[in-house]
């Protein structure tokens, strides 16, 4: 049989406005439970809702970052549920009339373009804490919070093309500074909704949507595992039901949260706000001052600074990233070894540590003092790395830490001759080999000069120095 | 003299001439209501903080600050009404200790202008119904006759203000609340445009239709209290900037006529199953208008005989949704009984929720449902919008319209508060107003009859001033004469 996955996602993303969606209380993540609370967020008896423009705005650029139609009048609705996260049996979202329409994202690796349907803007909701007693604490700090719903077409067929269709997602939501897309502390949460078809044979598994994705790993682990658990029971000649499943990371499996049925959220229009006017000067507006995304900047690092495609690539997934190169090449003219330097070692203790390039004492000054030092022969490119994870570690400069650690490189030849001669009389065997034409020879006689130095010397000049040494006495 | 026998304006000018103090204005109206506590006008009286703010207010005047323009004046407040540190009941047991921690827009606005905010009174539960009966604090009585009902939802409102309880109260009007029982106790109830008054704080019912309204013994008071509430809000998106303009100009104190005022009167009214009394009151107040010099002419609205059914699948529909957050979890009445959390909204629900309001919410959700949506709800929407347009086609060629307020003149207590074809038809002339979001007053025809008869003028969006003109045009017509 051959299957095809067909998968869409749902993605909620929390706005980093300063304040919520309808009222003046602040948009902070964490705080002690039901302080940032007023009668609008607690849906007290009477309070009504105003919106905040911020919200809006950010939409409109997220919308115009994924390539969204914005409509220019669209409409707040309440979706009705009873729940104790909601404080006023409904929650404000947009049914009919979503802000952004039919955009799409690229993902050029697989050749594939991802179409997106909608884009709307809702309210959060609170959150429920768990006590170790039993107890369900409800804390609203949270309901009221903006967020947008994304919500793609079912353009996905392998969990793979998810998780780039996410990190590119991301990306442009960070590029954007809308949403600090933390998908650990829940400011980003993905849906998935899949199922498999057998064109063929007409057969075709009922739709599963997966909640409880912690991690983009996560919903790449979930598609797989629902992908064989659906094509099992086809195969079987039996079929999926409609259902909710949560993912379970611990053991690594979809567990069935609720079968689906007919959704009544009983939508009505919100007519304490009513309809969302767009003006379209004001869309020209943000359209004119949106922050380069990461195509762009990615074409532009090729054409800039001459760097390989994939190299641009890495730099530009994250601005942060990209603005730290861009400020590192302003102070050192060399932008293949900037490239090299954040590519290897820069970002492999980045992903070691779990940390974001701001969150390092690393700067691009003081990563242009290091490459500064190498390419004055001060010190080597092995001591160079050396300098970085102690750089990494205590925070000083390197020059600093090349002066406390006597780092520099030894380039005095004297100094140098010294060695070589001491080197040289102890390993004859290495001479007669030389001497018959093996070329391993030097390159151990140089290791062992870099040896004794410990790292110092300057390995060009030892290794020009021993040659000579060595020719000179055949 | 009896110092609540005479206007708010009066109360105002002779505290401002110190003939009479905050403190004998406040204590000959708590008077009242303690001579009056029969006819339930009241769910709780501000008795404490009221004296204290109307001694505040005497040494205010003694200091020679200047004063507000409702200075010295009590105003009561239906109890839907947000009042910060004063329980807000909706009438409901749901409610009944709860407490809201913030001022509604409107309770802000009149304590600014030196009013002295002496009491909540009775109403319909969470303003849903038309005699004040439904109130879990037990009916008000119509004080014209005590075996009346007093109308509602604003009920307790209308009585207090025709009972001098109060000189002015506020009520709320989402289909005729205010106007009805003002009609039944024969005093003045006006509701603005929506969007003239702000609703934050006042506790929604249909959101799309709620408006506050202003209830008074004559049309000039009522218009001081409406000038000062008529004010946009940042924190109601519905609040017009535009209702600030409306009355700036409106001089209350010269005398009007209809002169060169065209009046519209439906053609078809003998349709709507008038009341004897109503038809040949209606009949007579018509002739007046023209005796005042009023231009009447004849109309027909043909949108008007769907406007009940639209109102009350749309005003349901909305009831089941502004009522949902009354859960039992947050603040309000929490039931005993309950294992889960689905058993604790329903029982506290169950439990705390008067039947009426449970019927409204079950007929608003049901026409919500996916499978009824369109045929109820959606099509209820198209008719409001063709409402909405025969009324501004009408207010495009006339200045005001004019019907009785009501039907009938009000059924005896515990009659009819089960028929509820009789509670919905009751409001066959006023839902329309609500629907279409203009604005409407209703003013006695006689304040002396025994059978109390109100008659409605109608105008388009922000023309309150037509309202407060032809109100008093009328009022100072003579009825005897006719
Ligand atoms: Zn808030």
């Amino acid at each position: 049989m051959s299957f095809k996955t067909i998968i869409g996602l749902e993605i909620h993303t929390e706005l980093m406005t300063e304040t919520k969606m309808f009222c003046g209380c602040t948009n902070e993540f964490g705080g002690d439970a039901n302080t940032h609370c007023c009668p609008v967020c607690l849906g007290l008896p009477g309070a009504l809702p105003r919106i905040n423009e911020t919200a809006i705005e950010y939409a409109v650029k997220s919308g115009l970052a994924l390539n969204c139609k914005i409509n220019t009048s669209s409409q707040t609705d309440r979706k009705h549920y009873f729940y104790v996260d909601l404080t006023k049996g409904y929650q404000t979202s947009q049914a009919e009339r979503p802000i952004c329409e039919e955009g799409f994202i690229e993902l050029e690796e697989v050749g594939k373009k991802v179409r997106i349907e909608r884009i709307h803007v809702e309210e959060d909701t609170g959150k429920l804490n768990h006590t170790e007693t039993g107890e369900t604490l409800v804390d609203y700090n949270r309901a009221g919070v903006p967020l947008i719903e994304i919500v793609t077409r079912p353009d996905m067929s392998t969990g793979e093309e998810a998780r780039l269709f996410l990190d590119k997602l991301r990306a442009r939501l960070k590029y954007l500074e809308v949403s600090d897309v933390r998908m650990e502390q829940g400011s980003l949460r993905c849906d998935v909704n899949i199922n498999i078809v057998d064109e063929e044979r007409g057969l075709k598994s009922n739709i599963s949507e997966i909640k409880n994705l912690n991690s983009f790993r996560a919903v790449e682990k979930a598609i797989e595992f629902e992908e064989n658990r659906h094509k099992e029971l086809l195969e079987a000649g039996k079929n999926t039901i409609k259902e909710t499943r949560r993912w379970d990371e611990s053991v690594g499996e979809t567990i069935l949260m609720r079968e689906k049925g007919d959704s009544q959220y009983r939508f009505i229009t919100e007519g304490d706000i009513g309809v969302l006017n767009v003006d379209e000067k004001w869309i020209e507006d943000i359209k004119n001052h949106m922050p380069e995304l990461p195509a762009e900047k990615k074409s532009r690092f090729i054409k800039d600074f001459s760097l390989p495609e994939y190299d641009a690539e890495v730099l530009t997934q994250n601005k942060e990233l990209a603005n730290f190169y861009e400020k590192t090449v302003e102070l050192i003219d060399d932008y293949s070894m900037v490239s090299n330097w954040i590519m290897g070692d820069v970002l492999r203790r980045i992903k070691d540590e779990e940390l974001e390039i701001e969150e390092t004492p690393l700067t691009p000054n003081l990563l242009a003092e290091l490459l500064n030092l190498i390419k004055a022969n001060t010190i080597s490119n092995n001591v160079g790395k050396k300098v970085l994870r102690t750089l990494f570690e205590t925070g000083k400069s390197p020059k600093q830490i090349v002066e406390e650690e006597g780092l520099s490189q030894i380039s005095n030849e004297d100094e140098l001759i010294e060695m070589i001669e001491k080197i040289i009389s102890e390993n004859e065997q290495s001479i007669e080999d030389y001497r018959a034409g093996k070329d391993r020879a030097l390159g151990f006689l140089v290791g062992q000069v870099m040896k004794i130095s410990r790292g110092k010397a300057n390995p060009q000049l030892v290794s020009e120095k021993m040659k000579e040494k060595l020719d000179s006495l055949k | 003299m009896d110092i609540t026998n005479i206007s708010a304006y009066e109360m105002h000018e002779k505290f401002l001439n110190e003939e009479v103090t905050a403190v004998e204005l406040v204590n000959a109206h708590l008077e009242n209501m303690e001579k009056l506590k029969e006819l339930n006008a009241f769910i709780t009286i501000n008795k404490e903080e009221a004296l204290e703010r109307a001694k505040i207010l005497d040494e205010k005047l003694a200091s020679g600050a200047e004063m507000g323009v409702l200075a010295g004046i009590p105003i009561s407040l239906k109890d839907n009404i947000s009042t910060k540190g004063i329980r807000t009941t909706c009438g409901s047991k749901m409610l009944e200790n709860y407490i809201p921690p913030f001022n509604a827009t409107v309770v802000e606005l009149i304590e600014a202008e030196d009013g002295i905010i002496l009491g909540k009174t009775n109403l319909d539960e969470f303003a849903i119904g038309s005699s004040t009966e439904s109130s879990y604090f037990g009916a008000t009585k119509n004080p014209v006759d005590n075996n009346l009902i007093a109308g509602g939802s604003s009920g307790g409102s209308t009585v207090a203000v025709k009972s001098r309880q109060m000189p002015l109260s506020l009520g709320t009007d989402t289909g005729g609340s205010v106007r009805q029982p003002a009609s039944y106790c024969n005093v003045v109830g006006i509701k603005p445009t929506y969007g003239a008054i702000s609703r934050f704080g006042v506790v929604s019912m249909a959101n799309t239709m709620d408006q506050v309204g202003v209830v008074g013994r004559n049309v000039r008071d009522t218009s001081l209290l409406l000038k000062t509430l008529m004010k946009k809000d940042t924190r109601d998106g519905t609040s017009y900037k535009k209702s600030e303009e409306v009355l700036k100009n409106l001089d209350v104190n010269k005398n009007y006529d209809f002169k060169g005022i065209k009046v519209g009167v439906l053609k078809t009214i003998g349709d709507y199953k008038l009341d004897e009394i109503v038809a040949r009151d209606f009949e007579k107040a018509v002739e007046m208008v023209k005796s005042l010099g009023g231009q009447v002419e004849e109309i027909s609205m043909d949108s008007l005989k769907y406007a009940p059914a639209c109102y009350h699948v749309l005003s349901t529909a909305e009831v089941s949704s502004n009522l949902a957050r009354f859960d039992g979890l947050r603040y309000g009445y929490r039931s005993e009984k309950y294992e889960t959390t689905e058993e604790l909204f329903r029982n506290s629900r169950q439990e705390a929720l008067g039947k009426e309001v449970k019927r409204r919410i079950l007929f608003g959700t049901y026409v919500l449902l996916n499978e009824n949506k369109k045929e109820y709800y959606e099509k209820a929407l198209k008719v409001r919008r063709l409402i909405a347009d025969e009324y501004s086609e009408m207010l495009s060629k006339y200045d005001v319209l004019m019907t009785p307020t009501t039907p009938t003149i009000p059924f005896e207590l515990g009659t009819n508060s089960d028929n509820t074809e009789i509670q919905y038809n009751s409001d066959i002339f006023t839902v329309g107003v609500n629907l279409a979001g203009i604005c409407a007053i209703s003013v006695p025809f006689d304040k002396e009859e025994a059978a109390p008869v109100g008659i409605q003028f109608i105008a388009n969006k922000f023309e309150e001033d037509k309202l407060i003109k032809a109100g008093l045009a009328f009022e100072g017509g003579n009825v005897d004469e006719l």
